[in-house]
């Protein structure tokens, strides 16, 4: 998956999963790192893992 | 070459005799850095650098072998504490800094960075491609080495400008000859230099009028893009910046697509998204601010942009990124 699509797959999972739940992304594309963290400043989530190919996103809102 | 030297040295504040004109930018800009270097390995191999210097400074630092990229914050002005913290480190043979970034157009405090660098006596180069012609130089002082490229200023790609001050201990990182009092080989290319210095001139002399109606017309940009279309992370300090840059991004949408869409609509942008690059990679400089990397357009206003083509603009791109958003289902 290449940008954007790793991000927009996570806007679109993250509804399914209740408010203070995880969400995880697997992703090799270098830049879902940055536009992930990105993504969750402008959505008010919080990056809680950024590893090289593995994400975790919590769902605050 | 005398006018031409005498051109960019008034521009800056150095003596015509200190001007080099060189291949490119990026000739200037490792011949900056590996020349100070190379003067100071007595002292160390380190070398400091922003996270978002162009990526020839950054190649040349990490080729001199201990390189040292100092965090910037979320507009991209470098975080001074920990400069000086670098600036300060044994064995730190030379720095860099740019006076305004090349891609999102924030100024840095390089006046606070370079009497940083005079304190602790490291030669600094001070990176003015993107500055140039358009913010005023010439009272700058506490700098060792300067670089520029005439292509950022409307004049040839094939001229760079590499100023070395005199009292400078700067080593040509290369075989030299007799040109350029053996500080840049070969036979200058002198129509070129020429033309470089009367674009330089052209700026210093009636650039400021259009310089300020450069940064109405980003502003205006700025303001209308976030306005019209939602979801749009903007880069870069909104009021310390050069006039004529700006960039940002779209959120789900691919760059690529996005670019190729605005050059049929008549606009020709740059972008820093991965898809757009020959790497893969996204932009560093995004990259580093935390800014969104995907969907990202660079926009350099010319000489002769128009508030008319501004409007042009800011009508053309809500329905293009509307499409493109709609194509893969992200709204």
């Amino acid at each position: 998956m290449k940008c954007p699509r790793p991000i927009i797959e996570v806007a679109r999972r993250i509804g399914e999963v209740s408010v203070g739940s995880l969400l995880e992304l697997l992703a090799d594309d270098p830049a879902a790192g940055p536009d992930l963290a990105a993504w969750c400043r402008m959505r008010g989530q919080t990056l809680v893992a950024s590893e090289a190919h593995r994400f975790i996103v919590r769902r605050e809102s | 070459m005398d006018g031409a030297r005498e051109v960019v040295a008034g521009a800056v504040g150095a003596r015509p005799d200190e001007v080099i004109f060189t291949a490119s930018g990026v000739h200037a800009s490792q011949a900056a850095v590996a020349g100070l270097a190379l003067g100071r390995r007595r002292v160390g191999a380190r070398i400091v650098t922003t996270a978002i210097d162009h990526s020839a400074v950054l190649a040349a630092a990490a080729a001199g072998g201990a390189h040292e990229a100092v965090q910037v914050d979320h507009e991209g002005h470098v975080d001074l504490d920990r400069w000086t913290a670098a600036i300060g480190t044994a064995g730190t043979a030379a720095a860099c800094i740019q006076v305004a970034n090349h891609e999102v157009g924030t100024l840095q405090p390089f006046a606070e960075a370079a009497e940083t660098c005079q304190r602790a006596e490291v030669p600094l180069v001070l990176d003015a491609t993107a500055a140039l012609g358009r913010i005023d130089l010439s009272d700058m002082i506490g700098w060792s080495a300067l670089t520029g490229w005439a292509g950022a200023f409307g004049g040839p790609a094939s001229v760079g400008i590499l100023v070395i001050k005199k009292n400078a201990r700067w080593r040509a990182p290369y075989l030299t000859d007799d040109y350029q009092a053996g500080r840049w080989p070969g036979v200058p290319d002198v129509p070129a230099i020429y033309a470089a210095a009367v674009a330089l001139n052209r700026w210093l002399q009636s650039g400021r009028t259009v310089g300020e109606r450069q940064q109405e017309l980003v502003d205006q940009l700025r303001a209308g893009i976030v306005q019209r279309v939602a979801d749009i992370d903007v880069a870069g300090d909104p009021v310390r910046r050069v006039p004529h840059l700006l960039t940002f991004s779209a959120l789900y949408v691919d760059g690529e697509t996005l670019t190729l869409e605005l050059d049929k609509a008549g606009f020709a942008v740059a972008s820093g998204s991965a898809c757009s690059a020959s790497s893969e990679h996204p932009s560093h400089v995004l990259a580093a601010m935390g800014a969104l990397t995907h969907g990202n357009v660079r926009i350099g206003l010319t000489w002769t942009t128009t508030a008319a083509e501004i409007d042009q603009f800011l009508t053309a791109l809500p329905p293009i990124v509307a499409a493109i958003r709609a194509t893969v289902g992200a709204s």
